[in-house]
């Protein structure tokens, strides 16, 4: 069904496009229209993306959609692309991520509204080319184009601080990246000659060579993911990012590391993965822990939500390197889930942040007298980012937490613990921030959510809880291509 | 689909579809119509119940599923339903006391602004603990064991304004996850070793296993049954309130009194014990875990008795009452006497809800006063809500014929003759709890409705819930309907339900649900000897517990009725004793201090030491700061002054000659 599709194209382009127009034609004097051709390319976007879901064949794990062109061939390299069950779920969750950011970013934005859309939407087409890109130059391009927009909407629309986030966000993704092309380029000299992903995945390499690309990719993708230690840059990204930027950091950017290693460091280097799995595994509830009693402390709303995203990315990585079914699928689960709950906790504190002007938790209190339906959605977001049955944030966390179990006790012992710090941190917020008494003038004089911050996160509640009762259609896509994945991992290349 | 299996779909979705109208429609719909929404819906699920219930009784068991939540690899996660008699049991109870509950909630929450949204509440907690008792399977079962948890939550937070309310509702959040963390670890060894989470394969793959040994530790071999019976258990401590798990219970009693009858004594927190006696045929595989669960529960049902004799305020003495009869439930399952616990359940949960919602009677009367030190001599005022609430001491403290004495008399008889390790010391832990819990229903009862009208010069009602516009002296009078009503339906079964003792616990009611072990005979024994409730009445006349019981409400007599002044100065006399009772053993405290700073405390030193330190400060910002350095200092050298460039230059040609020119 997919020969001769454009479809993806389509995906990646259409947003660049939109982007680019509302650059071009929108100012600050007619902001409003840079804005309606904003949601127009973003509410295109997420609506040409649906058929990659819809006419997806789940019975295969080869790619499809595929588009194969010629792009540079001195070098061999191609325009490929293509999705399997693994990316389309991305691909999906970026377009409607950017869907949200454009609506959320509607009357916040006051300044360089067009550039702001502009940027989004810039950036949302260059995330799905990562996700959809099977040559390995094609992605690297889309990689490192990503950064730029990303870094300009930490760097302009950002807080006091943002030019030290900006440039701290840059410099470690950047580092990463090299390294992964060094990697690329050494694969390129052994394979004879190809750029091809997926021939990567059939070469076969020897036990030091495989260590050797493992880490170099490693060195990109862990800071991406970002696991620890190399998470600090993190924090201050999203303490200075605007709220539209902490949304797609947090809901899509953090995958791009973990879909890296599924896509390169596993099938690539699948020896020197067992043999490191150990390390990854260590790192993985390293972050769980530490990172969870770090989050506890936290005095500013958005650093403990980022704090608990680093948390949450730890079952991710744990769930990629335990090699089995539950553990793989529950990592993805937990990929698309984390996307909708982290969106959704920057977006509740985007929301006081709009009307208080301050992220820090002593300054609120009692908000729910003033904002039942603001603390409402803002509950159910918490309990899913505690990981309460019926939500999204369960789903993931318990497939790992089980495939933990399955493959040692005391990893699923250290990473269950997460019940309880998850719990706490996040509750004890919502407790100081949501519930009490009112706290003070300030928040005496909030107002509740409008109908558009009601829609946005309405569109979220319904994932969140949608995700939570029924994930079967999310993992249903996946068996194939993680089955395969799996049987690929387990055999030896050397 | 067949008749009854849309019935039983209809048991939990009619009070969820109650919950959500109220919930996200209250503001629109208005009050009347959210309670009678939430009513309606609660009423059609209880006489679906009852149909299921009948439908049991004929020995009908239905096990299917309804639809499939998950599938990974070979796994298979189902949402279904497993109805036999202990669901169906289950189900009566739950919604029976719910809808009484509801009914009640009119009159209580008449002035409260947040009406709909209680309502709401309340009918999802239903909603959930249908799901909890109605699962087939051990996800389900976790799905249910959460939202009953979170609706607790929800509740006991109720009125979030209050400082007190929203510490003790995280509170009991915390405590209960710590719980579910053992709970989880304990699924996940069943899925694990098992390879599915339906009970049925699991239960009949079970005898398999029984004997498999697993090494946790280097070198330590454990029996994988006692192993996951543990974890489980763990569970149940958390939900329903065992010592150490047991400190979140009494602080719950800041939610409404409604839902201290419904969530914090009826029901949620009976689904731990619910849980142990559906596990049945793995607990009965592990001799370990029994004694553990037996002693656990032996701990918690004298020393939680023994702090209720020293509360003053009206809930927290029913919310230890409560601990302490959950303790009895708990060596019950441990002497293997399941059905026992789960009678036992039944009884507790009617006059427990009798005994709370009459207290939440007295606390209408008396203006939100919960401290009985200014209550007494309420009995001429509030005759009906004396009179339920004296059916429900007589039922706690066992006493025949009401229904407490023949589900409490056969607990302890199944101990005494249980022979598993730890038995002998539950056997006189609850044997001293009688006395104690006779002696603390009375205390109850007396200090509230006999002796001195204290409250004509008592100070109003300390708490800021002055929607009633009263002050000074009040005169109480009894609640309107609404409440009496759901007290005298409940008080019916709070006399009448233990009569049903010889076909429930011998008649081979369980038979189908509960598994026992072969060398677990207590009840197959006890049951040789059952010859009806009146011989069961008359024989315990002749035994210590009846005495036991009457005796400590003999003193209850004697200490505030009799002889008003003399608690003050056995007080006074045992100081040490009353201190300790009145910080309830410390564990508060310590929690406080220990677990909760301890986290805070490793938090911060992770985060200044690890990330502000060492790894931004020390790698990042210092890599930084040498890059900065080192380019700082090589800067100096590219003045962009010719003449500098030149004396440079002079100076490495002499280097180079005086190098390299010999």
């Amino acid at each position: 069904m997919s020969e001769g599709s454009t479809l993806l194209s389509w995906v990646i382009w259409l947003p660049i496009v939109a982007g680019l127009l509302v650059l071009a034609t929108g100012s600050d004097r007619n902001a409003q229209f840079a804005r309606i051709i904003a949601l127009i390319g973003a509410l295109a976007g997420f609506i040409i993306s649906i058929p990659l879901y819809t006419g997806f064949d789940r019975l295969t794990s080869d790619m499809q959609f595929v588009e194969y062109k010629s792009w540079i061939p001195a070098f061999n390299i191609h325009y490929n692309l293509g999705v399997d069950g693994i990316s389309v779920l991305f691909i999906l969750l970026t377009s409607f991520t950017t869907l949200l950011v454009v609506i959320a970013g509607w009357k916040v934005i006051e300044k360089n509204v067009a550039q702001y859309m502009a940027a989004f939407l810039i950036m949302s087409g260059l995330m799905i080319g990562v996700f959809a890109a099977l040559d390995a130059i094609l992605f690297y391009v889309f990689w490192e184009a990503m950064l730029i927009p990303m870094f300009i909407a930490i760097g302009v629309w950002g807080g006091p601080n943002r030019v030290y986030a900006a440039v701290k966000f840059f410099l470690y993704t950047l580092i990463g990246s090299l390294l992964m092309l060094v990697a690329l380029i050494y694969l390129f000299n052994k394979s004879g000659g190809s750029f091809s992903i997926l021939d990567y995945h059939a070469l076969p390499l020897g036990l030091e060579a495989q260590v050797l690309i493992f880490l170099a990719f490693f060195t990109a993708f862990a800071v991406k993911v970002p696991m620890w230690p190399v998470h600090t840059w993190l924090p201050d990204a999203h303490v200075e990012a605007p709220t539209g930027g902490s949304v797609v950091l947090a809901a899509i950017m953090l995958k791009v590391g973990a879909y890296g290693f599924l896509r390169f460091s596993l099938p690539i280097a699948p020896d020197a993965s067992h043999a490191l799995s150990g390390f990854m595994i260590t790192l993985s509830l390293i972050a769980v822990v530490y990172i969870g009693l770090v989050a506890l402390v936290q005095s500013d709303m958005k650093k403990l939500i980022a704090y608990s995203s680093i948390s949450h990315m730890g079952f991710v990585t744990l769930g990629l390197f335990i090699f089995n079914q539950l553990g793989m699928e529950g990592a993805l689960v937990q990929m698309v889930s984390h996307g909708f709950v982290a969106g959704a906790m920057f977006l509740c504190v985007g929301v006081l942040y709009d009307r208080m002007h301050t992220r820090n938790i002593a300054d609120y209190g009692g908000v729910a007298n003033k904002m039942p339906m603001f603390a409402a959605f803002f509950m159910l977001f918490a309990m899913a980012n505690s990981g309460l049955p019926g939500t999204s944030g369960f789903v993931g966390e318990f497939m790992v937490i089980l495939g933990a179990i399955k493959a040692n006790f005391w990893y699923g012992f250290l990473a269950a613990t997460t019940l309880i710090t998850g719990a706490a941190y996040t509750l004890w917020m919502y407790k100081r921030v949501v519930f009490g008494a009112v706290a003070n003038p300030r928040v005496e004089r909030l107002s509740d959510i409008g109908s558009r911050e009601f829609l946005v996160l309405a569109l979220l509640a319904a994932a969140v809880l949608g995700m939570g009762l029924y994930p079967l259609p999310v993992t249903e896509v996946m068996h194939a291509s993680v089955n395969n994945l799996l049987t690929h991992v387990a055999q030896s290349k050397l | 689909m067949t008749e009854m299996q849309k019935l039983y779909l209809l048991v939990p979705l009619a009070p969820l579809a109650g919950a959500l109208v109220a919930g996200l429609f209250g503001w629109l719909i208005g009050r009347a119509l959210s309670h009678w929404v939430t009513i309606i819906g609660v009423l059609i699920s209880f006489a679906a119940s009852l149909l299921i219930f009948q439908d049991a009784l004929a020995g009908h068991v239905f096990n299917g599923s309804v639809y499939t939540w998950l599938t990974a690899g070979e796994t298979r996660f189902e949402i279904g339903f497993l109805i036999d008699r202990l669901s169906a049991l289950m189900m009566v109870v739950v919604t029976f006391v719910s809808l009484m509950v509801h009914i009640y909630t009119i009159g209580y929450m008449r002035d409260d602004p947040g009406y709909q949204r209680f309502f709401s509440y309340i009918s999802l907690f239903t909603f959930s603990m249908l799901m909890l008792v109605m699962s087939n399977n051990f996800l389900q079962l976790f799905f249910g064991w959460e939202a009953v948890g979170l609706v607790s939550y929800l509740l006991i937070g109720f009125w979030f304004t209050r400082p007190t309310a929203i510490y003790a509702n995280l509170k009991a959040f915390l405590v209960n996850r710590v719980g579910d963390f053992g709970f989880l670890l304990g699924i996940g060894m069943v899925l694990a070793y098992f390879g599915t989470l339906d009970y049925a394969a699991v239960f009949s793959m079970a005898p398999e296993l029984a004997g498999m040994k697993i090494a946790l530790l280097e070198g330590q071999d454990w029996q994988l049954m006692s192993v996951i019976c543990i974890l489980l258990f763990v569970g149940a401590m958390g939900k329903s309130a065992q010592f150490p798990l047991h400190v979140w219970l009494p602080d719950s009693m800041e939610g409404p009194t409604p839902i201290s009858a419904l969530i914090h004594a009826a029901t949620m927190v009976t689904a731990g014990i619910f849980m142990v006696a559906r596990m049945s045929p793995l607990f009965e595989l592990s001799e370990t875990a029994l004694s553990f669960v037996i002693v656990i529960g032996a701990i918690t049902a004298l020393f939680m008795a023994l702090v209720a004799i020293v509360q003053t305020d009206i809930k927290r003495v029913i919310a230890y009452s409560t601990l302490s009869q959950l303790g009895y439930m708990t060596v019950a399952l441990g002497a293997s006497a399941y059905s026992a616990a789960i009678f036992h359940l039944m009884t507790h949960a009617f006059f427990k809800a009798v005994l709370f919602l009459g207290a939440g009677s007295v606390i209408i009367a008396m203006h939100h006063q919960q401290d009985m030190r200014h209550m007494g001599g309420l009995r001429k005022y509030m005759p009906i809500t004396y009179l339920t609430m004296l059916i429900g001491a007589l039922a706690n403290a066992g006493l025949p014929p009401f229904s407490g004495f023949f589900s409490k008399d056969s607990i302890i008889e199944a101990v005494g003759l249980s022979a598993i390790p730890g038995a002998g010391f539950a056997y006189l832990a609850i044997l001293a709890g009688v006395f104690v819990g006779g002696f603390y229903s009375f205390r109850l009862v007396f200090y509230t409705f006999h002796g001195e009208e204290r409250f004509r010069h008592a100070a109003p009602a300390g708490h800021d819930h002055d929607d009633h516009g009263h002050h000074g002296p009040v005169v109480p009078h009894e609640s309107p309907w609404v409440v009496t009503v759901p007290l005298l339906l409940l008080a019916i079964p709070s006399v009448a339900a233990g009569w049903l003792v010889g076909p429930m616990l011998f008649g081979g009611y369980f038979s189908d649900a509960i598994f026992i072990a072969h060398d677990h005979h207590a009840l197959a024994h006890m049951a040789e000897e059952f010859h009806g409730i009146w011989a069961m009445m008359l024989h315990s006349v002749a035994t210590l517990p009846f005495w036991l019981a009457a005796s400590g409400a003999g003193t209850a007599w004697f200490l505030y009725i009799r002889r008003p002044e003399l608690p003050a100065l056995i007080k006074a006399k045992f100081s040490l004793i009353s201190t300790i009772l009145e910080n309830k053993y410390g564990f508060d405290a310590f929690n406080d201090f220990f677990f909760a700073g301890g986290a805070r405390l490793l938090g911060r030193s992770l985060w200044r030491g690890g990330d502000v330190w060492l790894i931004d400060g020390l790698f990042v910002n210092g890599t930084a700061r040498l890059v900065g350095w080192s380019s700082a200092l090589i800067r100096h050298v590219q003045s962009g002054y010719i003449y500098h460039y030149a004396f440079a230059m002079i100076i490495g040609v002499f280097l180079m000659i005086s190098l390299f020119v010999k």
